[in-house]
């Protein structure tokens, strides 16, 4: 049914229809309107029987789930930023012990400074915790995505994280497509957990294991990742099948035909890039978009089979890993190995920084004429930071940084308020 | 085996063998229908006083739920020795987590229980989670605030000895002032864990007005299986603080585990009582009430106490403390007051 709806609403209302057993809510901007939407479902009886509980931290949030989820319910929570780094501990327990939990990250930074705007560094920082990481365009992808997350999550036994742009989609009111009931009971069978806590067939779980077998128990997870890597697109043609939407699967190409450049992004920031793409194709350049859809497991084979005859490769992303660079460019770069051109690494949209159209098209037009330097932050104003390195410089006890930046940033901006009038 | 009444000819002391009690009231160790659930091979240290706690309280407890059981066990000694697999202790379904959130994931284990109840996919089965001091007065002690004040129902059980004996007897925040610990070390001005620290988290628990919160120590098994089955009849939260004496930790001989428990008790040092919805129901009474030495002489934690030159001063501010405990928890009787 079509809804002009809230994207954490409907995200909300996705995750209803998958019959969840125990939701754990622990608020965190921006992703409180989701839970607080299950939350009323649940109280009002829409959801039963369903066990709605709010805890007392994103790490009880995640512990909550692997016991409900090891005790054999479909167990779902979400989070963001601070949130998500609170409960890492439970995070890679959970795919450790091979829980199918599925888990909104309403992308937000990671302070100091705290910032409660959107970037991918909270999610991407658990790049490693065995998660399945899945990133949505558009808010309808990011409901479909969860009604997928379930059904993929149960069947590899792993859990997953859906990742949408906080704000940016969360907070955005557009038209969403939800599906009946009927449709997503069709689409995805009651839970039927490989290990569960059973007083009928006791079992121990969670043992330690030492080097007589963490390595083939570690592989073996890397094993059910590349297992998803063949599952997700088939999960994807199956919900195209049943629901009539491209949603979900490895990667989605955009204007790749003949494209010598090609853009890789992640989330929300597509839609600008399609845009921006549009225009330069008109303009005559040959260039198209790459969306990375699933993020982990990283889909190295279908980017080498979307990008074959690409000359440079612009990697456009909202996170980077301080002292060395972009994640996905060098994901990107380990799937293409000697044959894949140049790669320009693009850090964009820090801490909720726009990212227009106008900057997007400025950066790429310097791409298409490969004036770009390896790693370029867009939009970055250098005065600012050489400022503040001189500060430093000048002056031990120079201040707290952030806190000097700022004075920086709103005394010029008072200053050119003062010279308009 | 029938019972046979028998004549109580030990009248007066706590050395009252099974077979002179009626049937109800006899041990659940002592039963053939007993679970072993911590089962024998695990690889605790001798005389292991966590280990003697876990195997009468979750015995007690499948009894009471008629094996009808989840346990969650937060990391710790009893988590390791339990389970070297392939091997396991365990004869019932357990799972183990992370060291701070057994109590979360006992509430998680709880609503996935309850859920599967109602969509009568299972009967009743009940939740208990166990820890360590460390696990539970420490590093859980978010989750387990948390668990309280919900009241979720779940059956809390932490064996308490004073400190991280898993990685090397480090100081925790149960461990008691003056005792020599690997981070608080017998050297300087004032040798051992300083006076003034710490906390008795079955009196936090109190506080929460959880529906049942008890202690007790491995001395009285009898008492501490009592208070596994009345836990159970209560649903919500409800916890259990066990003093469980370590050899290793507390520098005791293996044989004196149950002594030290018992003269821990004597002394007043841990009180053993009961609470109801925040309010204390009973005290098991010290019948002869003994100084501290008495409890602190034996333990190689407190060795720098004695020696040529006493401590008199600190001894005499545990003893303080011993006291305050008989008056705060009654530990007396009203006629010794």
């Amino acid at each position: 049914m079509l809804k002009q709806i809230e994207g954490s609403r409907a995200v909300a209302e996705a995750v209803a229809l998958c019959r969840p057993d125990v939701i754990c809510a622990y608020p965190i901007s921006p992703q409180t309107h989701i839970v607080e939407g299950l939350g009323e479902m649940v109280k009002a009886g829409a959801i039963a029987p369903c066990e709605f509980i709010n805890v007392e931290s994103e790490f009880a949030a995640m512990s909550v789930a692997i016991g409900a989820s090891a005790a054999g319910a479909r167990s779902y929570t979400a989070t963001a930023s601070q949130g998500l780094l609170f409960m890492v501990e439970a995070v890679y327990n959970a795919s450790g012990l091979g829980l199918p939990i599925v888990m909104t990250v309403a992308n937000r930074a990671i302070g100091a400074p705290i910032n409660i705007w959107n970037d991918h560094s909270d999610a991407v920082s658990q790049r490693d915790s065995g998660w399945l990481q899945l990133f949505a365009e558009t808010n309808q992808e990011a409901a479909d995505l969860h009604i997928q997350a379930f059904r993929i999550a149960e069947e590899l036994s792993l859990p997953v994280m859906v990742c949408m742009d906080g704000f940016i989609l969360t907070h955005a009111y557009e038209r969403v497509d939800l599906p009946t009931q009927e449709m997503v009971d069709a689409f995805l069978p009651p839970y039927a957990p490989r290990q569960v806590l059973d007083p009928g067939e006791p079992v121990t779980i969670g043992t330690m294991v030492g080097p007589e077998a963490f390595t083939e128990v570690r592989y073996l997870a890397h094993e059910k990742q590349r297992q998803a890597l063949e599952l997700m697109p088939a999960v994807a043609a199956e919900f195209r099948a049943a629901f009539g939407r491209d949603s979900g699967g490895l990667v989605r190409g955009y204007r790749l035909d003949d494209a010598e450049t090609v853009v890789i992004a992640m989330g929300s920031v597509l839609g600008t890039l399609k845009d921006t793409v549009d225009e330069l194709r008109d303009a005559g350049v040959n260039i198209g978009v790459l969306g990375v859809v699933s993020f982990r497991p990283f889909p190295s084979a279908a980017v080498r089979a979307a990008l074959q005859s690409v000359r440079r490769l612009v990697v456009l992303e909202k996170y980077f890993a301080l002292g060395s660079g972009g994640v996905l460019a060098a994901d990107v770069q380990m799937a293409l190995g000697k044959n894949g051109g140049e790669i320009y690494s693009v850090i964009a949209g820090l801490g909720g920084r726009p990212i227009t159209k106008k900057s997007l098209r400025g950066l790429l037009e310097m791409a298409v004429r490969d004036e770009l330097v390896q790693l370029t932050f867009l939009d970055l104003d250098r005065t600012l930071v050489a400022k503040q390195l001189a500060r430093e410089r000048q002056t031990r006890r120079s201040g707290p940084a952030a806190e000097s930046i700022l004075r920086d940033v709103h005394g010029t901006m008072a200053r050119n308020e003062g010279k308009k009038s | 085996m029938s019972f046979q009444p028998v004549k109580f000819y030990q009248t007066g002391t706590f050395t009252v063998g099974n077979r002179l009690l009626a049937p109800e009231q006899r041990s659940v160790q002592a039963a053939t229908s007993r679970r072993n659930s911590l089962n024998s091979g695990h690889r605790a240290c001798q005389g292991c006083g966590e280990a003697l706690g876990a195997r009468y309280a979750i015995d007690a407890a499948m009894e009471a739920t008629g094996n009808r059981m989840v346990v969650v066990n937060a990391t710790g000694c009893l988590e390791v020795f339990s389970t070297p697999y392939p091997e396991t202790s365990w004869q019932i379904p357990w799972i183990h987590s992370l060291f701070g959130n057994a109590p979360a994931v006992a509430t998680g284990v709880a609503a996935a229980l309850k859920v599967k109840r109602l969509k009568g996919l299972l009967g009743d089965v009940r939740v208990v989670a166990q820890g360590g001091d460390g696990g539970t007065t420490d590093i859980g002690f978010g989750c387990l605030s948390g668990m309280f004040e919900r009241n979720d129902d779940v059956f809390y059980i932490c064996y308490d000895n004073g400190g991280y004996m898993n990685t090397g007897v480090q100081r925790s925040s149960a461990t008691p002032p003056a005792a020599r610990t690997a981070t608080t070390e017998a050297v300087g001005p004032t040798p051992g864990h300083a006076f003034g620290q710490g906390k008795f988290v079955p009196a936090i628990a109190m506080a929460h007005d959880i529906p049942y919160v008890a202690t007790a120590t491995v001395a009285d098994l009898r008492d501490l299986e009592y208070k596994v089955r009345k836990a159970m009849t209560f649903r919500g939260a409800r916890y259990l603080h066990i003093l469980v004496p370590c050899p290793l930790g507390w520098g005791a001989a293996s044989k004196d585990t149950l002594r030290i428990a018992r003269l821990a008790k004597e002394t007043g040092v841990f009180p053993v009582f009961e609470a109801e919805s925040g309010e204390l129901t009973g005290s098991s009474k010290i019948r002869h009430v003994l100084p501290v030495e008495e409890y602190l002489r034996p333990q190689k934690r407190f060795a720098h106490l004695f020696g040529p030159k006493p401590d008199v001063a600190a001894i005499a501010r545990l003893q303080a403390l011993a006291n305050r405990n008989i008056r705060k928890y009654r530990l007396l009787d009203e006629e010794a007051l």
